[in-house]
C-alpha cells in the first residue's frame, strides 16, 4: 500500500521536475539555528534556493518548517524572545548585515500566509496595489500593474468587473490569489509561501497550485507546506525537516522526484510512506 | 544538480560540538545608533543656538525649537541613508516619541509639586487634631485634618456597603443569570459610568434634601458617592466572573448543586481575589470625589462620629474650604489635604495592582 | 434519494421543548439576582425622574429660552428683580472647554496609545502605562489645584504667545489683558484629565488588531508607520472616536477641576483666551451654596440638561466602542 503512495507521489514529481531548468542560486540559507528564549528550535539548516523553481519544506508540525521560511524575510524577528544565528543570502549578499533596509528585503522577498489576510478596509485593487501605497513606490501604470497581477495570481477573470468591492468579499481561496497578487505587486524575487492552501478547499488549492507553478518560471518559490501530495505537485526540489524533540533539522534535501522514489534517509523514507507524521 | 543540492548530509550535531551562539541581528548596533546620537545631539546644540541667536526665548521656544529641529534632522539621516518611507517613518516616531513625553509632564509635575508643597505641612499633629478650635489661618503646627480623614473613611465606607452588594448582583445577573436584558443593562451600567458626579450630588439633594426634608450628612454624600461606584464595581466584577471557566459552573451543576449553591460555594470563591479588586478599584474611584460631597454632607470643622445626623468633612471637602479661602496656611493646608489624599488613593491604587497580579498567576 | 423525498421522513420530528422547573431556591436566586442587575436601570431612571420632576417648573416658565438666553437672576424682592434662569451660556462654555480639552488631549492620547502599543520598548512600556493609570486615579480636585497654583501661570504665557502671534483671529483676540481663569486654561486642565481614558481605550482596540494583517503589511515592506497607516488606523478608527467621545461625555460633567480655573460669565464670549467663560457643572456648584428654593429648582434644571447631554455622549461613545471593540 505504502509502495503504491510512494510511486505515485515519485511520478507526480518526476513529471514535474523534468519541466524546468536550474537558472542559478536565487536565495541562499547559510547555517542557521533560531531560538525562542532559550529554546532552541532550529539547528544548523543550510538550503539553497533556485531561480525559476519551486522548493517545498515538508515535515510534520513542530519541526520549525515555518519559523525558517519566517527567517527567510526576516519576519522571525516580530517575536521579542526570537533570536538566530547564521545568514541568508539574497544575491550574494546577508540580507541580515548590519546597516540594511530590512523593508528593502520584504520588498525583494514575498510572503503569502497560512490564513489569507486581505486588508479589510481595502477594495480589492487597493489590495493589489497596497505594496505599492506601503511602500511609497510611485508608477504610473498601476491599472496595467493591477491587471499583470491579477491575471498572474490566476484571479483576473473573476474579479475584473468588481475591482472596487471590498477583498472580504471574496471566497477564501479567492482571498488568497488576491493575497499573490498582492505579493506580486512589488515585483519579489523570491515569493515564501506558509502553508497557503492549508485552510482552503480542495478545488480552491488545485487552483492555487497551479498559479503557484505558472510563477515559478520567473521568481524562486519556497513553499511550507504539510500536504505531501502538494510537495509532490507543485515542487521542484523538496526539503524535509524533522525534530526529534530537540532543534529541528534538515534531514535531507533533493529535486522532488528522488525524495518521493528514492530517498537517501530513512527517516525521510518513514515520513513520505506515511509510516509517521 | 542534485549534486549540488544533496550534497550536504544534515547530520545533527555532535554532542559538544560548536553551537553558535544566538544573535538578534536585527537589533540596532551601537555604531548604527551613532548617526542617531550625533543628529539628538546636534537638535539640542542647533537648538541652543537658536534660541540664543533669535527672539525664541524660554522653555516654550527651546522646545519648539528642538522639536523642529529633531523632526528635520532625523529625516533627513533617514533620507540620506534609505529613503522617503523611511523619513515619513522617523518623522511620525519622533512625533509619538514627544506626544507620549508630554502625557509624562503633567502627572510628573503634579506628584513633584504635592510632595513640594504638601509636604511641609506634614507632621503627626494633623492626624491627631481637627480643625474645631483653630483657625485656618492659625500656624500649621496648630490644627490637623483628622475629622476630615475619618470623614473620608466614613462616607466611602458607607458607600462601599451600599455598592457591594448591588454591583455583585449586577455583575452576577450579567454572568450567571444572563437574561434577555443583559445587553441592555450592560449598556446602561456603562451609560451609568458616565454619570457627572455633581449630577449624583444633586440627585440625591434632590431626593434626600428636597423630597425627604432631610439635612446634610454623611449617609447621604455616601449615597452620591455609591453611584459613581456601582458601576465601577459591576463592570469590573462582571470582568471577573467571565474569566471562571464554564466548566467549574457546569461541575456544580453536574454535582446536582443547584445554581445558587454553585454561585456561592464555586464561583464567588474562585473569584475571591478579583472581586475584592473591584472592590478596591470602586474605592479609589470615589476616594477623591469632590463635587456631590460639595452638596451632601455639608462640611464641618469638628469630628462628627455619627454618620447619620449632622455635618461632616471628608478629605476632598478640606482641600476645598482651605483652597477657597485662599490665605496662605489655608493654601498650605490645602496642599497638605492633597498629599494626605494621594497617599489614600494611591494605597488603594497599590493595593489592586498587587492582587491584580496575584490573580494573573 | 435525498432525505426529503423519503415518505417516512416526512414526519420530522419537532424538537421537544425541554423545560425545567428550577428548585425554589434557585428561583429566589435568580429572581433577586436579577432585580439586583435591573439597579443601574433604576437609579438612572430615577436620577432623570427627580431631576426633572424638581426642575419641570423652570423648564415651564422659562421654555426654550432655560437653554438659549444668558442671564441667571434670582428673585429678590429688594432689587426688584424677576428670576430669569437660562443656561445658554453655560452650555456653550461647557461645550468650548471641552472641546478645547479634546483637542488637546485627544492627539496626545492618541499618540501615547500608539507609542504603548508600537513603539515603546519593554522597559519604558510598564512605567508608561503605570503613569497614565496613576493619572486616571488622580482625583479632580487635584487636578483643579494644580492647574490653579502650577499649570495657571505657564498656561497664560502660552496664551499671551497665541495672542501676539494669532490675536488677527477672532477667538484669539483679547479686548483687555485678561489672561487667568480662561477657558483655554479649563481646556487645558481638561485635556490632562481625559487622556487616560482616551488612552486605554485606544489601546484596547490596537489590541484588537489581527496580527495576521500587521505582519502582512510588513511582509510586504512596510515601515511601522506605514502600517499603522494603511492598517491599524483604519481598523481601529471607530472605537478610537468612540474613546474620544467617552473623553468628552467625561469632559462635558467635570466639574471641581473646572470651577476652580475658570472665570464664570454669563455671557457668550468668541475669545478663548479671555477670562470669561461657562460650565454648567460649576454653575451648579458656584450657584448652590446660597441658592434659595426657587433658585435650587433652576439648579435641578440645569443639572437635568448636563445630565441628558452627557448620558446620549456615553451612550453614543459606548454604541460605537461595543460595536468596533467587544463584539460578542
Amino acid at each position: 500500500m505504502s509502495q503504491i503512495k510512494v510511486n505515485s507521489l515519485a511520478s507526480v514529481a518526476s513529471a514535474r521536475s523534468s519541466e524546468t531548468s536550474s537558472q542559478g542560486v536565487g536565495l541562499e540559507a547559510r547555517s542557521i539555528h533560531a531560538w525562542f528564549g532559550q529554546k532552541h528550535v532550529l539547528s544548523d539548516i543550510s538550503l539553497d534556493f533556485y531561480s525559476g523553481t519551486v522548493t517545498a519544506l515538508i515535515g510534520p508540525s513542530g519541526c520549525g518548517k515555518s519559523t525558517f521560511i519566517r527567517i527567510l524575510n526576516r519576519m522571525h524577528e516580530f517575536i521579542p524572545t526570537a533570536a538566530m544565528a547564521g545568514e541568508v543570502l539574497l544575491d550574494g549578499k546577508d540580507i541580515y548585515r548590519s546597516g540594511v533596509d530590512v523593508t528593502k528585503i520584504r520588498l525583494g522577498i514575498g510572503m503569502v500566509f497560512q490564513k489569507p489576510n486581505p486588508f479589510p478596509s481595502m477594495t480589492i485593487k487597493e489590495n493589489v496595489l497596497s505594496g505599492l501605497k506601503l511602500a511609497q513606490i510611485k508608477i504610473n501604470n498601476s491599472d496595467e500593474l493591477l491587471e499583470d497581477c491579477l491575471v498572474r495570481a490566476g484571479l483576473w477573470s473573476e474579479v475584473k468587473d468588481r475591482l472596487d468591492q471590498y477583498g472580504g468579499t471574496l471566497s477564501g481561496g479567492q482571498q488568497q490569489r488576491l493575497c499573490i497578487a498582492r505579493s506580486l505587486a512589488v515585483k519579489p524575487q523570491v515569493l515564501l509561501m506558509d502553508e497557503p492552501c492549508s485552510a482552503l478547499d480542495p478545488g480552491s488549492t488545485l487552483r492555487i497550485e497551479e498559479t503557484i507553478r505558472e510563477l515559478s518560471e520567473n521568481m524562486t518559490i519556497v513553499i511550507v507546506t504539510h500536504n505531501m501530495q502538494q510537495a509532490a505537485r507543485v515542487s521542484d526540489y523538496t526539503g524535509f525537516f524533522l525534530s526529534d524533540g530537540g532543534p529541528g533539522q534538515l534531514i535531507e534535501t533533493a529535486p522532488t522526484s528522488q525524495i518521493f522514489s528514492n530517498p537517501k534517509d530513512k527517516r525521510t523514507e518513514d515520513y513520505v510512506t506515511g509510516r509517521f507524521g | 544538480m542534485s549534486t549540488l543540492i544533496g550534497n550536504k548530509p544534515q547530520q545533527p550535531l555532535p554532542d559538544g560540538a560548536a553551537i553558535p551562539k544566538p544573535i538578534k541581528p536585527w537589533k540596532p548596533t551601537p555604531k548604527q545608533l551613532l548617526p542617531d546620537l550625533l543628529g539628538a545631539i546636534t537638535a539640542v546644540a542647533a537648538s541652543l543656538i537658536v534660541v540664543a541667536v533669535t527672539p525664541l526665548a524660554g522653555g516654550l521656544g527651546l522646545l519648539a525649537t528642538f522639536i523642529s529641529i529633531s523632526i528635520v534632522v532625523a529625516s533627513s539621516i533617514s533620507w540620506i541613508r534609505q529613503d522617503r518611507k523611511a523619513a515619513a517613518n522617523s518623522v511620525s516616531t519622533i512625533v509619538i516619541y514627544f506626544l507620549a513625553a508630554f502625557v509624562l509632564l503633567p502627572v510628573l509635575s503634579i506628584i513633584f509639586e504635592i510632595i513640594r508643597k504638601g509636604a511641609p505641612g506634614l507632621s503627626l499633629g494633623i492626624f491627631f487634631n481637627d480643625m474645631s478650635v483653630t483657625s485656618s489661618d492659625a500656624p500649621l503646627n496648630e490644627g490637623g485634618l483628622l475629622h476630615a480623614l475619618v470623614g473620608s473613611l466614613y462616607v466611602v465606607a458607607l458607600a462601599t456597603v451600599v455598592s457591594i452588594p448591588i454591583g455583585l448582583l449586577t455583575a452576577l445577573y450579567l454572568t450567571e443569570v444572563n437574561g434577555k436584558a443583559a445587553g441592555v443593562v450592560r449598556f446602561f451600567v456603562q451609560a451609568m459610568s458616565g454619570v457627572p458626579s455633581i449630577v449624583a450630588g444633586l440627585f440625591i439633594y434632590a431626593v434626600w434634601m428636597i423630597s425627604f426634608g432631610g439635612t446634610y450628612t454623611t449617609a447621604a454624600g455616601s449615597m452620591a458617592l455609591a453611584i459613581l461606584m456601582i458601576p465601577t464595581v459591576a463592570r469590573t466584577a462582571e470582568e471577573v466572573l467571565k474569566l471562571i471557566p464554564t466548566d467549574l459552573r457546569e461541575a456544580g451543576l453536574a454535582l446536582g448543586a443547584t445554581q445558587w449553591k454553585t454561585v456561592a460555594l464555586v464561583v464567588i470563591p474562585a473569584a475571591r481575589s478579583g472581586l475584592i479588586t473591584a472592590v478596591i478599584l470602586g474605592v479609589a474611584r470615589v476616594a477623591g470625589e469632590t463635587a456631590p460631597l460639595l452638596l451632601t454632607v455639608g462640611g464641618n470643622d469638628a469630628m462628627n462620629w455619627n454618620p447619620f445626623s449632622g455635618n461632616n468633612s471628608a478629605l476632598p471637602f478640606y482641600i476645598w474650604k482651605n483652597f477657597g479661602l485662599g490665605t496662605e496656611t489655608a493654601i498650605a493646608r490645602a496642599w497638605t489635604g492633597i498629599f494626605v489624599l494621594m497617599v489614600v488613593v494611591m494605597i488603594f491604587f497599590t493595593l489592586t495592582r498587587i492582587l491584580g497580579n496575584k490573580k494573573g498567576k | 434519494m435525498s432525505i426529503t423525498e423519503n415518505p417516512a421522513s416526512t414526519h420530522v420530528p419537532k424538537p421537544r421543548e425541554i423545560t425545567t422547573e428550577p428548585r425554589f431556591s434557585d428561583r429566589v436566586f435568580r429572581g433577586v439576582v436579577s432585580s439586583g442587575g435591573f439597579i443601574s436601570l433604576i437609579v438612572l431612571g430615577l436620577i432623570s425622574l427627580f431631576l426633572l420632576y424638581n426642575g419641570f417648573g423652570v423648564f415651564r416658565s422659562e421654555g426654550l429660552s432655560f437653554v438659549t438666553s444668558f442671564d441667571w437672576v434670582p428673585e429678590s424682592i429688594e432689587n426688584g428683580t424677576e428670576a430669569s434662569y437660562g443656561i445658554g451660556a453655560m452650555l456653550y462654555g461647557t461645550l468650548v472647554i471641552s472641546f478645547i480639552g479634546l483637542f488637546f488631549g485627544f492627539p496626545l492620547a492618541f499618540g501615547t496609545a500608539l507609542f504603548l502599543s508600537y513603539y515603546a520598548p519593554e522597559w519604558i512600556k510598564k512605567p508608561m502605562v503605570l503613569v497614565v493609570d496613576i493619572m486616571a486615579a488622580i482625583p479632580s480636585i487635584v487636578f483643579g489645584v494644580w492647574g490653579y497654583f502650577i499649570l495657571m501661570p505657564h498656561a497664560e504665557e502660552w496664551a499671551r504667545l497665541i495672542n501676539k502671534y494669532l490675536g488677527f483671529i477672532p477667538i484669539f483676540s483679547m479686548p483687555g489683558d485678561f489672561f487667568t481663569r480662561s477657558p483655554f486654561i479649563a481646556g487645558l486642565v481638561l485635556a490632562i484629565m481625559i487622556i487616560p481614558i482616551i488612552t486605554s481605550i485606544s489601546r484596547e482596540v490596537f489590541a484588537q488588531t489581527p496580527l495576521d494583517r500587521i505582519q502582512a503589511a510588513y511582509a510586504l515592506g512596510a515601515t511601522r508607520w506605514s502600517m499603522i497607516r494603511a492598517v491599524v488606523i483604519p481598523y481601529g478608527k471607530g472605537g478610537v472616536i468612540g474613546g474620544a467621545m467617552l473623553g468628552l461625555g467625561r469632559a462635558l460633567g467635570e466639574t471641581v477641576a473646572v470651577y476652580t480655573v475658570l472665570n464664570l460669565v454669563y455671557d457668550i464670549r468668541p475669545e478663548i483666551l479671555l477670562s470669561a467663560g461657562g460650565s454648567v457643572a460649576s454653575l451648579i456648584v458656584n450657584k448652590f451654596g446660597e441658592a434659595n428654593a426657587p433658585e435650587l429648582k433652576a439648579l435641578m434644571a440645569a443639572g437635568f440638561v448636563l445630565f441628558v447631554v452627557t448620558l446620549l455622549v456615553n451612550l453614543i461613545a459606548n454604541m460605537i466602542i461595543n460595536r468596533t471593540v467587544r463584539k460578542g
